[in-house]
């Protein structure tokens, strides 16, 4: 199911096999298995509580799972090693609130080992002006950034960011996005968990989607699709007779002058051909492959009936 | 080897934002120089200068005061930085747990040893410069400050525990006072219940003194009165210490810090943030 496109032979970044997580009596991680490989941008989708946290904690080491092997460059999780070529971002990023930006920084560049230009990152995330303010007095975005400019230090060969674009107003949410691509055009490879489908949809190279601790998808946007068989929609309008067109096509009117049809991915270009054969009865088409919304709705409410 | 220090060079910088440094040592000032002039009365009649009584009565103050301070700061080290969601963050850095709690113990301790040295000192100084000090004195508050700095880290070290037993700062709060009422308050009771009980016998006489000196609070007590013959006058607090040998009180108290150190960081190694 894992689609290592045109890396195979190198080996990957982070290696999650058959990973297995108990609360108490109930399991929150099903035998999830997912590779990541330098330079690329995975999106884990899922709802609340469908262990995309859990999980990413347990590739830090910061909870012990049950079953299963995690690999991060060939080190096991939590070790110094991995630790040193992980960077985090946690949901909900919070900080000590009598500490300034710059000495927060400061401090994590000198636990990363790292020496890094502060004010440059500080800068480049937006928060020159604030980085010698307290950071109880920066807003729930700012304080966002701050976690982001750590994700920067040092040159992490991995990155976890859980939720990123929370609290971030739409120009922030562009440039975190900006951010996420010059990390892996330096090779890190970029985990994002996230609901914002619709930014995730054109920002990343693969998603995954977890139900219930199971990881239930994981491939590129097209490849899903293929998978997942959903339609793709076609509306035609009609220059006179929309009825006929309906009649001709099978397809249902949705006002006056336009048909919408529904076709499967094998028989687009046969009913497109179709559709090009009548000539003028048809003023203009429309095309809509699936969404990642309709892709996630059928991913992650499957098997629920 | 540079990442306790980092850590400890930022929760330095913390309590001095928040005002704890100040406060903790402005609490100590206060309480120790109050102590020093309502006690300076028993001077004359007990033959001591008034240093030896000042040192005697801040013995009592910081057996309850110590612990109180200590575990003031650091109730909050593990627990709060979990509530506040910190925690997996500071973690997923290369510094260890241990190394993350060594930081925290190094500043807490300095911020600790700043409030003893200014409070049991100037109220010293003010001593000395009232009612006269002597070599034997003077080596008493040295003592005194130094067996404080120690009580208070192992109540830092016990702070550590429970913050990293409780599932929130709130919880920590409450089990932190516990400690604090069956170490400074409640165990010396049962002792004592127990030594009237035993009227005299077996275990008044040979087990109690070992009893209490496993306390570290009150093992804090033994060694600062079997250590100067005037606090002890002075304190009226002789037996105990007597029959005990003079390895005990010390032992006791320098082990407990590592004691409660180990304990804490086995807490806070199962801590899943």
């Amino acid at each position: 199911m894992d689609k290592g496109n045109a890396r195979v032979g190198s080996d990957p970044v982070l290696s999650i096999r058959g990973l297995n997580k108990f609360r108490g009596k109930v399991q929150v991680l099903h035998g999830v298995d997912l590779d990541l490989y330098a330079g690329e941008r995975v999106a884990l989708l899922g709802h609340n509580g469908a262990g995309k946290s859990t999980m990413i904690k347990a590739v830090l080491g910061l909870i012990k799972a049950e079953g299963g092997e995690i690999s991060i460059c060939g080190s096991k999780p939590g070790s110094a090693k991995a630790r040193a070529a992980t960077a985090f971002l946690p949901e909900a990023v919070s900080f000590h609130p009598a500490v300034t930006g710059r000495e927060q920084l400061t401090l994590f560049a000198r636990l990363a080992g790292v020496k890094a230009d502060i004010v440059g990152l500080l800068e480049r995330v937006g928060l020159g002006e604030a980085l010698d303010r307290r950071i109880g007095t920066y807003s729930k975005g700012m304080r966002q950034r701050l976690g982001l400019a750590q994700v920067l230090l040092g040159k992490p060969k991995l990155a976890l960011l859980d939720e990123p674009t929370s609290g971030l107003d739409p120009i922030s949410r562009q440039d975190l996005y900006a951010i996420i691509d010059e990390l892996a055009a330096q090779g890190t490879a970029v985990l994002i968990a996230s609901h914002a489908l619709t930014e995730v949809e054109a920002r990343t190279d693969r998603i995954a989607i977890m139900r219930k601790g199971v990881l239930v998808a994981n491939d590129s946007l097209q490849g899903l699709s293929a998978q997942a068989g959903l339609p793709t929609r076609v509306r035609i309008r009609a220059s006179e007779d929309a009825a006929a067109i309906a009649a001709r096509t099978g397809g249902r009117r949705i006002n006056g002058a336009s048909v919408e049809i529904e076709i499967q991915a094998a028989d687009k270009m046969a009913t497109l051909r179709e559709i090009a054969a009548m000539g003028d009865a048809v003023a203009d088409l429309e095309i809509t492959p699936p969404r990642l919304e309709d892709l996630y709705r059928h991913y992650a409410k499957e098997g629920l009936q | 080897m540079t990442r306790f220090l980092a850590i400890a060079q930022c929760e330095m910088r913390i309590l001095r934002r928040n005002r704890w440094l100040f406060m903790a040592t402005l609490i100590m000032v206060l309480f120790a120089l109050a102590l020093t002039f309502a006690g300076s009365a028993p001077t004359g009649s007990l033959g001591v200068d008034m240093l030896t009584v000042s040192v005697a009565s801040m013995t009592t103050l910081s057996v309850y005061l110590a612990p109180l301070l200590a575990l003031m700061i650091s109730f909050d080290a593990v627990a709060g930085e979990a509530e506040r969601g910190s925690l997996g963050l500071l973690l997923s850095y290369p510094a260890g747990r241990g190394e993350v709690l060594l930081g925290k113990f190094a500043a807490h301790l300095a911020a600790l040893s700043i409030a003893m040295v200014v409070g049991f000192g100037s109220a010293g100084a003010v001593a000395a410069w009232f009612g006269g000090a002597g070599s034997e004195s003077l080596l008493a508050l040295a003592r005194l400050i130094a067996t404080s700095v120690l009580l208070g880290a192992v109540f830092l070290t016990l702070g550590y525990l429970v913050s990293a037993l409780s599932k929130s700062s709130t919880a920590a709060a409450g089990m932190s006072a516990g400690l604090w009422l069956i170490f400074v308050v409640l165990y010396d009771l049962g002792l004592l219940g127990a030594v009237v009980m035993d009227s005299g016998g077996w275990f008044t006489q040979t087990l109690f003194p070992w009893l209490m000196v496993a306390n570290p609070a009150d093992a804090f007590r033994v060694w600062n009165i079997a250590g100067s013959e005037g606090v002890a006058l002075s304190s009226g607090m002789v037996g105990a210490a007597r029959a005990l040998p003079a390895w005990a009180a010390p032992l006791s108290l320098l082990i407990w810090p590592f004691l409660g150190f180990v304990a804490a960081r086995g807490a806070f190694r199962r801590v899943e943030p």
